[in-house]
């Protein structure tokens, strides 16, 4: 490859940036006034594409197109605005994890309501009026509209440097950013600020979305695929700097960009595609820049709490009651398959409910216990479904052997990724666990000839005895509960204790000699290895495997599920993995816009149940006995 | 030879000097007093002391080896327990059990991932408990602890591995003064008895002249005087910082 392609993919690369940065910039934006993670600002940029393209292909001509671009930028803000007094306003003293799930609902009601309006099929945008042709350049051609957007980014960057240093706006935002209490103290109207900023905010994702329209298609997969760059972005560049998201968004881009551009390289022993790497390339630019700065290219440490719901009681061992009825619960189990002879596909319901619950109590491990908000617990689902589906596909493996390779592949996995996460916390922790998740759903996509790519592997069935659907579930069984004890085993053992005490307070657990990074990285660990046994478990119930399964989206699930049976109490992650996976083989089978209600449900819980079912059931318990 | 030297300490803040040039020695068994005004420099020496912040130059002894860029907890696995200015507990804990994980720690039993926590120094627990006056308390949540009481508690967790050496910031902050008496006066009877040398932080006076054995005086970064209580209270340029000429209040002395 000569210097002048290089130069090329280099300019090529810059285009990319401006994209990145225009939806990371709001992000970081939000973040720095308000401290909320917003979700769902990758829907807000897919809102833009759409929003553009129906501009652009019903008004037409260059109005509609250059028009429509403004035109989308204003309304996404006012949605956004909207978002903010309708939504976020109740929720900024909510703990974080509530935050994030509650603007992850509107990922979810925002991608049905899109839906519903222009349908499942990507949209082709036309291209962009007065910029059609391509600029020759180093021998190449290099599109126009292509160089409009490299120019645009650095303009728009500028512009809102003037924002923030001249304007009164731009100082207050700069001061609400650094302190939001001394600025309220100040008597300064924080709630108009508020809005304003995430309304400017949005107005920047409706933007680069609505830029996007003459290059790739609208598509229902934008809203994570942007958020997941975004997260990159602004994870490299530091939260709450606009500098660093356009150098990170540079960065990033042009490292994706030479990549692409050096292709297939040949080494003389062997021959590396390099153009299949970008991925890894962007994940080897992350955690450089994370262990040189954790907290980013030009961000500053935030003084960061990992605040819960309201102060937790001392964990006690299960009272009699409560073993007795694990127990009648444990042999009606048991007994299920005789109980649901005539309706086989109630064993069904529940292998798929003892999977959720292995799920959900590897990740309530970590979130509850440990304080770690992981986003991204899929990944180690996935990496343990996805290792037991290579091992039987490529190496013929017995299922015993691949399930036991399962939480391997999982626990290598989460030894990496975890290494990196335990040394942030909080939102910056929930955001990196959510890139690494992106990084192993689209390494799994892109390898096509290891993993099927888009198809997934299938034909990964259980042999005899095991083919069947009692002994499948017994075999679920057994490890499910093996599963929950053993972690709460754990819990309850000096090692859990020390977990704990790494959460309730960092500092002191340091002062008397526990290495917290250390106990973290372990439990985290543990957890992606557990979940992992789900992963491999969930493979050959199914009999395949794809990406869709191991998307954010399976992470969210199992973050709903913690919350749904109550974050704060052991046995809450049983009761809402049980619920959840119930309530969505039945209830939400039925309609085709699940997502909404799933986004729904979540709302509910954030704004009206914060304890949980188990919570709620404590309380009442506790009233009467009050009473 | 004493159990704590600290020599020409040095450490800036930009261009604030918040530590100049500091040394100072504690005896065994010595209960030595840190004062000063706001500023003076003594939370950045305090925790350069216990390992939370490097300084620029100058070394901290403990029995004789340098601990100067240990971190917090290699420095506690030598020998040296500490309270915080601002207490706090293992919140999602019972009493005991926020003194029992201290022990556990002590113990080298982190890493143990099966047999339950809760009987694991129980006793001991209870005892070192019992010797703050907490005994009763013990299984009840730590949250719900008055503010003394957490002051107390934290005593009992930084005596759980049996140090030689205690640094305690401020440890009489927000209380009230007959509060403040009582928790000293405990510190005092628990050090003595066990031979720990003690540093520590403090604005009440009343309380430092009552129970110090030795002053020393920070101001602006820098030591001005050195002695007993009575030679502090005589002490030319402390009488200035403290009552006279506001001088300790000029730039560059901004806590």
């Amino acid at each position: 490859m000569t210097l002048n392609a290089l130069l090329f993919q280099a300019l090529n690369g810059l285009s990319s940036a401006s994209g990145l940065f225009f939806v990371a910039v709001g992000l970081s934006l939000i973040f720095g006034v308000s401290r909320i993670i917003n979700i769902a600002h990758g829907s807000l940029y897919m809102l833009g594409t759409y929003i553009a393209y129906s501009f652009a292909t019903h008004v037409g001509g260059g109005l509609g197109f250059w028009g429509g671009i403004v035109a989308t930028a204003v309304l996404v803000g006012l949605i956004g605005g909207l978002i903010e007094i309708l939504l976020l306003r109740r929720i900024y003293r909510a703990p974080e994890l509530f935050q994030l799930l509650a603007t992850f609902a509107l990922v979810l009601v925002i991608n049905d309501a899109t839906l519903a309006i222009w349908g499942p099929e990507d949209l082709f945008g036309p291209r962009a009026p007065g910029l059609r042709g391509a600029v020759e350049l180093l021998g190449r051609h290099l599109p126009s509209y292509d160089l409009f957007l490299g120019a645009l980014g650095p303009v728009v960057l500028v512009i809102l440097h003037m924002i923030l240093a001249r304007t009164r706006f731009g100082r207050l935002v700069r001061a609400a950013t650094q302190d939001r209490e001394m600025l309220g103290a100040l008597g300064v109207n924080q709630t108009l600020l508020f809005t304003s900023v995430f309304a400017l905010g949005a107005a920047l994702a409706g933007f680069g979305g609505a830029l996007q329209v003459a290059r790739e298609p609208a598509n229902l997969a934008t809203d994570l695929t942007a958020l997941g760059d975004a997260f990159v972005v602004v994870v490299v560049g530091g939260m709450g700097s606009i500098t660093g998201a356009y150098l990170a968004a540079v960065i990033i881009a042009e490292v994706k960009a030479i990549c692409i551009g050096l292709g297939t390289v040949d080494f003389g022993l062997f021959s590396l595609n390099f153009s299949k790497l970008t991925l890894v390339a962007e994940f080897l630019v992350m955690a450089v820049v994370l262990i040189a700065r954790p907290y980013g290219l030009l961000g500053r440490a935030q003084a960061t709490v990992r605040t819960i719901a309201e102060p937790e009681e001392p964990i006690r061992p299960a009272s009699s009651s409560l073993t007795a009825s694990a127990a009648v619960v444990f042999a009606l189990l048991l007994a299920l398959p005789w109980l649901a002879r005539s309706s086989p596909y109630l064993l069904v319901l529940g292998i798929d409910v003892l999977i959720a619950v292995i799920f959900a109590v590897s990740l309530h491990f970590i979130a509850g216990p440990g304080g770690m908000h992981s986003f991204g617990h899929a990944a180690y689902f996935g990496l343990g479904a996805y290792g037991a589906a290579l091992l039987v596909k490529w190496c013929g493996a017995t299922m015993g052997l691949a399930l036991i390779a399962a939480p391997l592949v999982a626990l290598f996995g989460a030894l990496m990724f975890g290494w990196f996460s335990v040394r942030l916390s909080g939102v910056y922790l929930a955001m990196l666990t959510l890139a690494f998740a992106q990084i192993v759903w689209a390494t799994v996509f892109q390898w096509e000839a290891l993993t099927g790519g888009s198809n997934g592997v299938i034909g990964i069935w259980p042999p005899p005895p095991f083919d069947q659907a009692n002994t499948y579930f017994w075999l679920t069984l057994v490890l499910a509960v093996g599963a929950v004890l053993s972690l709460r085993r754990l819990l309850f053992a000096p090692f859990g204790y020390a977990m704990r005490a790494g959460r309730d307070s960092a500092l002191r657990a340091e002062a008397i000699g526990i290495d917290v990074k250390r106990v973290h990285w372990l439990a985290f660990a543990i957890a992606g290895a557990v979940g992992g046994v789900a992963g491999g478990l969930f493979a050959f119930a199914k009999g395949s495997i794809s990406p869709e399964t191991i998307h954010v989206g399976r992470s969210i699930d199992g973050l709903v599920m913690v919350l749904l049976g109550g974050i704060q109490t052991l046995t809450g992650p049983v009761v809402g993995a049980t619920v959840f996976a119930v309530l969505q083989d039945t209830v939400m089978r039925q309609t085709e816009y699940w997502r909404a209600l799933l986004g729904g449900i979540i709302l509910l819980l954030v704004l009206a149940f914060p304890g949980g079912i188990v919570g709620a059931v404590m309380r009442l318990v506790g009233k009467a006995r009050a009473s | 030879m004493s159990v704590l030297a600290v020599r020409s300490l040095s450490k800036a803040f930009g261009g604030v000097r918040a530590v100049n040039d500091v040394s100072f020695e504690l005896g065994r068994g010595e209960f030595l007093a840190m004062i000063g005004p706001n500023g003076a420099g003594k939370s950045t020496c305090f925790n350069i002391i216990n390992g939370q912040l490097a300084p620029d130059a100058g070394e901290v002894l403990f029995e004789g080896k340098n601990i100067v860029r240990l971190t917090p907890r290699e420095i506690w696995r030598l020998g040296v327990g500490r309270t915080f200015q601002i207490a706090a507990t293992f919140h999602s804990m019972t009493v005991v059990e926020n003194v029992q994980m201290a022990l556990m720690s002590h113990n080298r039993e982190i890493y143990r991932f099966w047999r339950p926590a809760a009987a694991r120094h129980r006793e001991r627990a209870l005892a070192l408990l019992a010797q703050v006056g907490m005994r009763e308390v013990a299984d009840r949540p730590s949250r719900a602890l008055a503010y003394g009481d957490v002051k107390r508690l934290e005593l009992a967790i930084a005596l759980a591995n049996e140090p030689r050496l205690l640094l305690m910031d401020e440890p009489t902050a927000g209380m009230g003064a007959y509060e403040r008496y009582a928790l000293i006066e405990l510190v005092k009877r628990l050090v003595v008895e066990r031979g720990i040398s003690v540093l520590f932080t403090e604005h009440s006076m009343d309380v430092v002249f009552a129970f110090a054995d030795r002053i020393i005086v920070l101001a602006r970064g820098r030591l001005i005087a050195d002695g007993d209580p009575q030679a502090i209270r005589d002490h030319p340029q402390v009488k200035e910082v403290y009552f006279g000429t506001g001088k300790a209040i000029s730039p560059g002395a901004v806590p």
